[in-house]
């Protein structure tokens, strides 16, 4: 009773365990840069266009509400501060989050899980060869390279999606929007995305990899361990992210405020 | 010259069901064993045992002076280099073609030059018989090639042990044949030991100098070749016979009512003790003892028409 109760702390600690298995592998060398650059552009590949697809409704739905709210105040002139503020510092990691776990996540579970069962794991062990630094590290290093730069792409893209809304749709003037960019929003917000970023590619890879590292059973297994892996992402992450904008508006005081 | 594995008091459960306990055995420098047992005794455990892929629960496998049940995870990984395995299903590098698989291993250990590798990588191709293949996807080829293929990438550095986890299962009789063939050969070439997990009575009774039996949580009996094939064991001779009547039943052992039924029977004669498999090139291996010399050491009378033939008591076809 007591065993099954204790059951997730095990599975928690198993997971920090193997993310500290990562840290300690990550200066061990030689660096798989092969397989680095390989994972960064397949990671790439399967995140860039459908991030670029999200972030445009991102955009476009924080200037519609945020516009509209605004509006009620009789401050149209902020709209453009305020939707960058939100896509910079929220939206833009947030969705590079989402596609992250959801694509490349999935992808990395599925492969690595696949490898597994087909004992190609235990195989490359055999061989004196250690899956955590051959395969696990360059798939870490590529998904938190590659967040790092979606997260810029979704920023420009969410902020002209923004303007593109705000400016068509809700009848607010280009120069306002654009001269209000830094009435509110301030340098460290750009920071404190990248970093999201970077934290939020860090967590889903390194869950991604346990979980497919872990997967047995078969092909269903894989497929558990890939559902596992996306939904894990998805919570951690959103608490991650919680933590660190609690942490940040303590540090950073908001501009103007 | 291969090297001795020293098994000790092995015990391995998964939560709280006992997989075998009490395993002692060595298995000898340079020979080839086999380890038998029905389905499900965790002989594929006990392989991934050996090699440190599950630690064992109590006991120790000592290899050159190592414990690697309790040994460092960078000691395990300096003694696996000593190990060559064949996975049961040759467990290839989905991504690679077979040439990049077969050179895995010398690329990621070695510092050879590409023709160094080239070289190597073609004399094991042909070795087991997969030259002009070199090209393909593990995925492009059949489950025989793949376990070839498996078998080239195990032996690419030399090794001075080598396992086999079930090399004869989905294989067809014929290339079961050559297979085992194969084994020996390399055998007789490299000197290494050799410990075969399987479950196929032909490869057992003709192939190994030892055979080891795991039944029933523990290991039942571990010996010579003739010790086995001889044997008046229940367990043993009912496997090494495949008979029907025995304590092993179709789940697990039989129960006490079974057992009484079959009191009365009488047990058919045991089967006369093939020869064993030689070198392909007629050259006894180094390992290899004269046929019948353990029962005459021992003063057992091996069953008649033992030593005559290389396929006595075998299915047909061998």
């Amino acid at each position: 009773m007591s065993s099954r109760a204790l059951a997730p702390i095990g599975v928690a600690g198993n997971l920090f365990a193997f993310a500290l298995d990562v840290a300690r592998a990550l200066f061990r060398r030689p660096f798989q840069l092969r397989e680095f650059i390989q994972q960064a552009w397949f990671i790439a590949s399967v995140t860039i266009v459908p991030t670029a697809l999200v972030a445009i409704p991102f955009g476009a739905v924080i200037a519609l509400q945020v516009g509209g709210l605004i509006k009620q105040f009789g401050a149209q002139s902020f709209t453009g501060s305020a939707s960058v503020l939100a896509v910079v510092q929220q939206a833009a990691p947030i969705g590079t989050a989402l596609l992250i776990a959801g694509a490349g996540g999935s992808a990395i579970a599925a492969d690595l899980g696949a490898r597994k069962i087909r004992e190609e794991l235990d195989a490359m062990m055999v061989l004196g060869i250690d899956p955590i630094q051959r395969l696990v590290v360059p798939r870490v290093l590529a998904c938190m390279l590659v967040a790092f730069f979606l997260n810029g792409m979704v920023s420009v893209v969410g902020v002209t999606g923004g303007y593109v809304f705000n400016v068509v749709l809700q009848d607010g003037t280009p120069g306002a929007y654009l001269a209000s960019f830094t009435a509110l929003a301030q340098l460290p917000d750009l920071w404190i995305g990248l970093l999201k970023a970077l934290v939020f590619g860090l967590i889903a890879a390194i869950v991604a990899s346990y979980k497919g590292m872990n997967a047995n059973g078969g092909p269903k297994g894989v497929g558990d361990a890939v559902n596992e892996s996306v939904v894990i992402t998805f919570l951690l992450l959103f608490i991650a992210n919680f933590v660190l904008s609690m942490i940040y508006l303590q540090v950073v005081p908001p501009k103007g405020g | 010259m291969g090297v001795e594995i020293q098994v000790h008091d092995l015990s391995k459960s998964f939560g709280k069901q006992l997989i075998w306990g009490d395993v002692t055995l060595t298995v000898p420098a340079g020979e080839i064993c086999v380890m038998l047992g029905p389905s499900g005794t965790g002989k594929s455990v006990f392989l991934k045992t050996l090699i440190g892929l599950l630690k064992p629960d109590k006991g120790s496998i000592v290899i050159e002076g190592t414990d690697i049940a309790s040994c460092s995870e960078r000691e395990l990984y300096e003694i696996r280099k000593l190990f060559g395995v064949l996975f049961q299903d040759g467990a290839m590098f989905g991504s690679m073609n077979l040439y990049d698989n077969v050179a895995f291993p010398l690329r990621e250990h070695t510092r050879k030059s590409e023709s160094e590798i080239r070289d190597i990588v073609m004399e094991k191709m042909d070795l087991v018989g997969l030259l002009g293949a070199e090209d393909k996807l593990p995925g492009e080829i059949s489950g025989g090639m793949r376990k070839r293929a498996g078998l080239a990438r195990a032996l690419v550095l030399d090794p001075e042990i080598v396992l086999f986890d079930e090399p004869d299962s989905g294989l067809d009789p014929v290339r079961t044949a050559f297979l085992n063939q194969l084994i020996v050969d390399l055998n007789a070439q490299i000197d290494a030991t050799f410990l075969i997990v399987t479950h196929d009575i032909n490869t057992a009774r003709t192939v190994p100098d030892n055979i080891g039996l795991l039944y029933h949580r523990h290991l039942a009996m571990f010996g010579p070749r003739e010790q086995l094939l001889s044997s008046e064991e229940p367990v043993v001779r009912q496997f090494l016979n495949a008979q029907r009547v025995g304590p092993i039943g179709m789940s697990e052992e039989k129960d006490a009512d079974e057992l009484a039924a079959e009191a009365g029977q009488e047990l058919p004669p045991l089967p006369p003790i093939p020869l064993q498999l030689d070198p392909s090139n007629g050259i006894p291996r180094r390992s290899q003892r004269p046929a019948g010399e353990w029962c005459r050491e021992n003063g057992v009378t091996p069953p008649p028409g033992s030593f005559q033939s290389s396929n006595a008591g075998l299915a047909p076809g061998v």
